[in-house]
């Protein structure tokens, strides 16, 4: 009795071990401040999953909320503990996990620089240092205009004939006039109406050599307009909430509250997610230029996904998020599923990027992406340095608040207070 | 065996080991949790810290104070330490002193009921009152002053509306626990001194101003005391208002400063500089405070 349930317990183990080795799965840690990401990320390695049969990849995704996960990752990678193989993270946070003189994540340039001939290297170059690559970028994070189609057309404005920003004020000022209601909305608590705005103009926070610019001629120019929008034309009002992500402002844009938004790309998710009641009443268009050919864009956000030195299993960790997020079919899925525009350029004329999806069902463009294809190349490139999540910090909590909300600082001194705050 | 219980005999159970042993789990917990982290954080204020070797970086850190931020966070901590004393020793002594009274009716409801919100987790308090504080004029807090013909205020975006918000939160959150601080101080005052006050023809109010008011002089003490490490140690409810950016540092502590600097901008050794001048801080204010009411003059008592 008792050798039969010996062989028994032998025969099993035996099976399960000649089981788990034929799969080869390797668990992969991931953390990351957006569902949506870990949603996509898990799709991915099901597709993975199926292409190698023979190294099969087990994703842990662990979502959490976005200062949480940043500042968990910061004390794991100080401490030399606890860090996961891979994680998201946000542009504006990640100059810190480059500080020092040894960086904790893992330079991706073996994965990323084959196919950098076909995809924006800008965007990688926010997430690099000493020529290493340290994160995979999400999207480009185009800029665009989300108009109200509804209130346009009992205002009788074409947003086609809207070419300059001189003319989105003209044209607020009708809709101001038949609705009653403003044109857009500023944000003074973040740093989404501003930076894009910068970006667009030419100009930046930092100058190339890493020197600060924010206290330039041009940006005082943006800061003035803004400021101009909403107190002295009066077509535009400080964002519910004081800013885009705020749920005052969801619930008022959803109500109709104003007419128009200016927000990357990526927030087209958000609209189909907190903004129900606009289906079918949007329309997205490039941004008004500032002079005659200007650029109608800028690229904005962003999140940066990496690989801790951590990591066990740190080329396999790099080789699935290269095949995940860089591929041409992980390409084609970031636009179908999450309505984020790839960084991957060559993937852009393919014909599955124009076929309807969630978003064009939404929005009242028959081809989003087309638009994109016409604005690809009045992107201009931003400035990442050591300072920047401090330059990020002062524009949300200052700058704007200071000139558009308190009203105590004109757009010179609060431009001027910031930059020499970041010059120190 | 026997080896095992000799060393228990000799060691564990002796009269000299034993004290040790059973204070031994504060001390180790202190030195981990208190001593070590303390001495850590004022080696960390002379540092330079990213990923690689800290650098030296001598008083650099304690010369960057001198900024309009670390001024801010200090007139906020201040200012909300300041109101929030003010208005939790009077209040709850009055509460305290109206059910302590055999007056009042269903005292143990009312005393759990205001005991309630100090259970309540701050950041889920902190999620009710951002919605409650929120600027259309349907919130909570509009409608209240709606009522009064006052138009709505976008309350977390202006100073005063701001400290007015924390203040509320504050309150809510630890009236009921300094009522129950107030009521064991009432409960100890001997019943005979109020009879012999009525003897005397005492009013209702000099009963109050003459026998309660100096009886719970060290529960005021007490109360004062730890208002002002809580004032100035205060960083959930300004998490819950704003999360890390406050606009123009309306609602920034010193402590989301060191939040703020530490970990949004990974700037650990400034962190620890301010957390340094926090502690002196809070030192010397209690100090001082403690010296008015003279707590330190032994002699006199």
């Amino acid at each position: 009795m008792k050798k039969s349930l010996l062989i028994l317990l032998v025969s099993t183990m035996l099976l399960i071990f000649t089981v788990s080795a034929a799969a080869e799965t390797t668990t992969l840690t991931f953390w990351t401040f957006q569902e949506l990401h870990q949603q996509f990320l898990e799709k991915e390695v099901a597709r993975w999953n199926e292409n190698n049969p023979d190294n099969q990849i087990n994703l842990e995704a662990t979502v959490y909320p976005y200062d949480q996960m940043h500042n968990k990752l910061l004390i794991a990678l100080q401490s030399g503990v606890g860090a996961p193989d891979m994680a998201d993270i946000e542009i504006s946070k990640f100059a810190n996990y480059l500080k020092g003189s040894n960086p904790q994540l893992v330079p991706m340039n073996d994965v990323v620089e084959p196919n950098m001939d076909k995809m924006i290297e800008a965007r990688f170059a926010n997430y690099a240092k000493n020529g290493n690559y340290y994160g995979i970028p999400y999207h480009v994070g185009a800029t665009v205009m989300y108009y109200n189609m509804e209130m346009m057309d009992a205002a009788g404005v074409d947003i086609n004939k809207i070419v300059t920003w001189d003319d989105f004020v003209e044209a607020g000022k009708k809709v101001k006039d038949a609705t009653g209601k403003p044109m857009t909305t500023v944000e003074v608590t973040e740093h989404w109406t501003l930076y894009p705005m910068i970006s667009q103009i030419g100009s930046d926070i930092f100058a190339e050599d890493g020197s600060v610019i924010l206290d330039n001629e041009k940006n005082e120019r943006v800061l003035t307009f803004i400021n101009d929008m909403v107190h002295k034309h009066e077509i535009a009002i400080p964002a519910p909430g004081g800013f885009h992500h705020s749920e005052e402002y969801w619930n008022f844009m959803n109500n109709e509250g104003a007419a128009t938004l200016m927000m990357p790309l990526w927030y087209m998710g958000r609209f189909v997610q907190y903004m129900p009641d606009l289906k079918g009443k949007m329309a997205i268009r490039p941004l008004p230029v500032w002079d005659e050919g200007g650029n109608r864009s800028a690229g904005m956000g962003g999140t940066g996904t990496v690989v801790t030195i951590q990591s066990d299993q740190q080329q396999l960790a790099k080789e699935f998020l290269a095949e995940a997020k860089l591929s041409v079919e992980a390409s084609h899925k970031l636009w179908t599923e999450l309505g984020f525009d790839p960084v991957r350029w060559g993937v852009w004329d393919d014909p599955i990027m124009s076929e309807p999806n969630q978003y064009t069902e939404y929005f009242r463009n028959d081809d989003i992406f087309g638009m994109l294809l016409e604005i690809r190349d009045e992107i201009n490139p931003t400035m990442v340095t050591e300072q920047y999540p401090k330059a990020i910090d002062l524009l949300k909590k200052n700058v704007s608040f200071k000139v558009i909300k308190q009203q105590s600082h004109t757009p010179a001194e609060a431009l001027e207070e910031a930059a020499e705050e970041l010059r120190q | 065996m026997q080896i095992l219980k000799n060393f228990y005999e000799k060691y564990i159970n002796s009269r000299k080991v034993a004290p040790y042993i059973f204070v031994a789990p504060f001390i180790i917990v202190f030195l981990v949790f208190y001593l070590y982290p303390m001495i850590s954080t004022i080696i960390m204020s002379f540092q330079e810290i990213g990923f690689g070797e800290p650098k030296f970086v001598g008083l650099e850190n304690y010369r960057d104070l001198f900024n309009v931020h670390y001024k801010n966070a200090l007139l906020t901590s201040t200012n909300y330490t300041f109101w929030t004393i003010l208005v939790l020793v009077p209040l709850p002594i009055v509460l305290a002193v109206l059910l302590n009274s055999d007056k009042t009716k269903f005292t143990n409801f009312f005393r759990s009921s205001i005991f309630m919100p100090a259970l309540t987790s701050v950041i889920v308090a902190g999620m009710f009152f951002r919605y409650a504080f929120g600027e259309q004029a349907s919130t909570l807090a509009n409608s209240i002053i709606g009522v009064f013909g006052l138009e709505p205020i976008t309350w977390l975006q202006n100073s005063i509306p701001a400290m007015i918000a924390l203040v509320v939160l504050c309150v809510w959150r630890w009236l009921g626990v300094n009522i129950i601080y107030f009521l064991s101080g009432l409960q100890s005052i001997p019943e005979e001194i109020y009879e012999a006050a009525d003897i005397d023809g005492a009013s209702s109010w000099d009963k109050f101003k003459y026998i309660t008011i100096p009886s719970l002089k060290p529960v005021i003490i007490y109360v004062i005391t730890i208002s002002v490490f809580g004032g100035y140690k205060m960083f959930a409810e300004s998490y819950a208002y704003w999360q890390t950016a406050t606009p123009n540092d309306i609602g920034m502590t010193i402590v989301s400063y060191i939040y703020q600097t530490g970990f949004n901008n990974f700037n650990m050794g400034f962190a620890s500089a301010i957390g340094i001048t926090l502690l002196l801080i809070v030192l010397i204010v209690n100090i001082i405070q403690l010296n008015l009411f003279g707590l330190f003059k032994k002699g006199e008592q």
